[in-house]
């Protein structure tokens, strides 16, 4: 349940995400997900990727400041409410999200979280039938 | 206008003599008053008797800002604390601010230097001075504020900042003499363009600017921009504070009161004298201060003596406008800032590494300091809200230990350039050569 998520710091100049892509790439490392938070100083590259410790290994070794961060991924139907539904669960149970991102094609839709409690916001989204995706699926 | 003519326009054969008289009589005091330096003569197997007069100068042993930190706060005065009226102080940036102090006859010699100083600038008893220098415990606004009490000037001891009520009352004082930094005095143009002051309603003429390097060309633009002449004024606490020299309308070299400090230009790595008409570094001794006497004070600011007789009729030797320093010192907005303070802070930090390059520019003609900083990796977080927290933390402490405003970027690790031999920490932009 829980996602490794890779976040690398990335300073504003050109080149940065092209040298991180081109890393993964060369090593045949899929992601699934990403997304960056930017300041007028600097960014944060935060990925959904196959294999993350090796991902870490590898960026770390390049010279990037790199981390992997626990989050957590919902499925959940791609229609109105089924979004709203889920976080109130979280928010009902004290769990706050410090930050989200997410993704809807065809069917469902998945929702990448961090959240503060991990492992609560998984007892409390499952006990509410809220889907959770597996590492292994989103992972790849 | 010339404050002092005997002095000033002395024949240089008699300043020697008084010179050497006064240096023989500075040595003798701090031999037998000053452990410092009664200790480094001893080392040197100097004794007093050895120094008979000018010509004997270079025997002496230099004093430097750190021997003054050593001797914080006041274990370099020559007289008893009963004899001091007046304590200024450095701006420390570095934990230990350099500390100076003032008998009642180094007052009156130091209004009698700033007299000078703005008689030679053409400011005198008919003028009004809006001293935009700060008060306090930096030397600039009392050094001003004496001397031009002295010349009989009408003073207005408004000190630093608050640009609209500097304008307020230039405007409704008439004030024909503004005192203040040259960066601030750009500043000052500026904001008089945009609140719509109309220059001619003012009665400005001149201004006395010291207390950072500025250019020829910032000049220009000064006297542009504000219609006035813009004098420079040189000086420093260890030595006395304003006023040790400034220029005459011929804006031509700095005139040095000879009779209070004597100068030399010395090879920064040697420490031997320049050949005359070289640059080198400035260095003075003071020959009339009797709370705070220094021998041979190495400024680190980079110079040029020219003891040409100047056009204005004086003989006292010129000083070039100082362009740089023989230490990595920079002075932003007035404030003397090293390096090493910003990396103690830094090293401090469990969250930053000691790499870090300082960016000095010039915007809007005030001085910026910014500072790049690597976050040590173990440190990286994925978010924005404590990356932005560690930013507002090393402001905060760079900026109390400076006392300056200060710009923190944090840059990835290991992109900060390395070098083999001495570091390179500062760009500046400033363009000051």
């Amino acid at each position: 349940m829980i996602i490794k998520q890779l976040s690398v710091f990335l300073e504003n100049k050109s080149g940065r995400l092209s040298d991180v892509t081109e890393a993964l790439s060369e090593n045949g490392i899929n992601i699934s997900a990403l997304s960056v938070a930017d300041t007028s100083e600097y960014g944060i590259l935060r990925l959904i990727v196959g294999r993350p410790e090796k991902a870490y290994e590898l960026l770390k070794n390049l010279g990037f400041s790199v981390s992997l961060t626990d989050v957590i991924c919902l499925i959940i139907p791609n229609e109105s409410g089924t979004l709203y539904k889920a976080i109130k669960v979280l928010a009902s149970n004290g769990v706050s999200i410090e930050y989200m991102y997410a993704y809807a094609m065809n069917g469902d839709a998945s929702v990448i979280m961090k959240v503060s409690e991990v492992n609560k916001a998984i007892e409390t989204l499952t006990e509410n039938d809220v889907e959770l995706a597996k590492a292994s699926e989103i992972c790849n | 206008m010339i404050w002092n003519e005997h002095i000033e326009c002395m024949n240089r054969d008699e300043l020697r003599e008084i010179q050497s008289k006064r240096l023989c009589e500075t040595v003798e005091r701090v031999y037998y008053n000053v452990p410092f330096y009664r200790k480094k003569m001893q080392e040197l197997g100097l004794e007093p008797g050895d120094i008979k007069g000018i010509q004997d100068l270079s025997k002496l042993p230099f004093t430097t800002k750190q021997d003054l930190r050593d001797n914080y706060p006041f274990n370099l005065f020559a007289v008893p604390m009963s004899d001091i009226v007046r304590v200024h102080a450095s701006s420390g940036t570095t934990g230990k601010p350099t500390v100076v102090g003032y008998t009642r006859r180094d007052l009156s010699s130091w209004s009698e230097v700033v007299a000078r100083s703005l008689h030679c600038a053409g400011v005198g008893k008919n003028d009004r001075i809006q001293i935009a220098y700060g008060y306090g415990l930096f030397t600039g606004g009392l050094g001003i504020h004496y001397g031009a009490e002295k010349v009989g000037a009408t003073v207005i001891p408004i000190s630093g900042g608050n640009t609209k009520k500097q304008l307020n009352l230039m405007k409704d004082f008439e004030s024909t003499v503004i005192a203040c930094t040259p960066s601030y005095a750009l500043y000052l143009a500026e904001a008089m363009e945009e609140q719509g002051i109309d220059r001619s309603k003012l009665k400005l003429k001149t201004g006395i600017f010291g207390a950072e390097p500025w250019t020829d060309n910032m000049r220009k633009e000064i006297e542009s921009k504000l219609d006035i002449k813009a004098m420079d004024i040189y000086g420093l606490s260890e030595v006395m504070g304003p006023g040790v020299a400034c220029e005459c309308s011929y804006q031509n070299g700095l005139h040095i009161s000879e009779d209070h400090f004597i100068p030399e230009t010395i090879d920064s790595t040697t420490l031997k004298n320049v050949d005359k008409g070289s640059e080198g570094e400035l260095v003075f001794t003071t020959i009339t201060k009797e709370a705070l006497p220094i021998l041979r004070y190495r400024t680190r600011d980079l110079t040029v003596l020219n003891y040409d007789k100047c056009e204005c009729g004086r003989t006292m030797v010129r000083m070039q406008k100082c362009r740089g320093r023989s230490d990595d010192m920079l002075i932003i907005r007035g404030v003397n800032v090293f390096p090493s303070q910003i990396e103690s802070v830094l090293l401090e930090m469990s969250e930053t590494k000691p790499h870090y390059l300082l960016i000095v520019d010039r915007k809007n003609n005030l001085d910026t300091l910014e500072i790049w900083v690597e976050v040590h990796e173990a440190f990286f977080s994925d978010e924005i809200r404590k990356l932005e927290n560690l930013t507002k933390k090393i402001t905060h402490e760079i900026q109390s230990t400076l006392g300056i405003n200060v710009k923190v970027k944090l840059v990835e690790p290991k992109t900060i350039e390395r070098s083999e031999g001495k570091a390179k920490r500062i760009v500046d932009r400033r363009n000051l050569v």
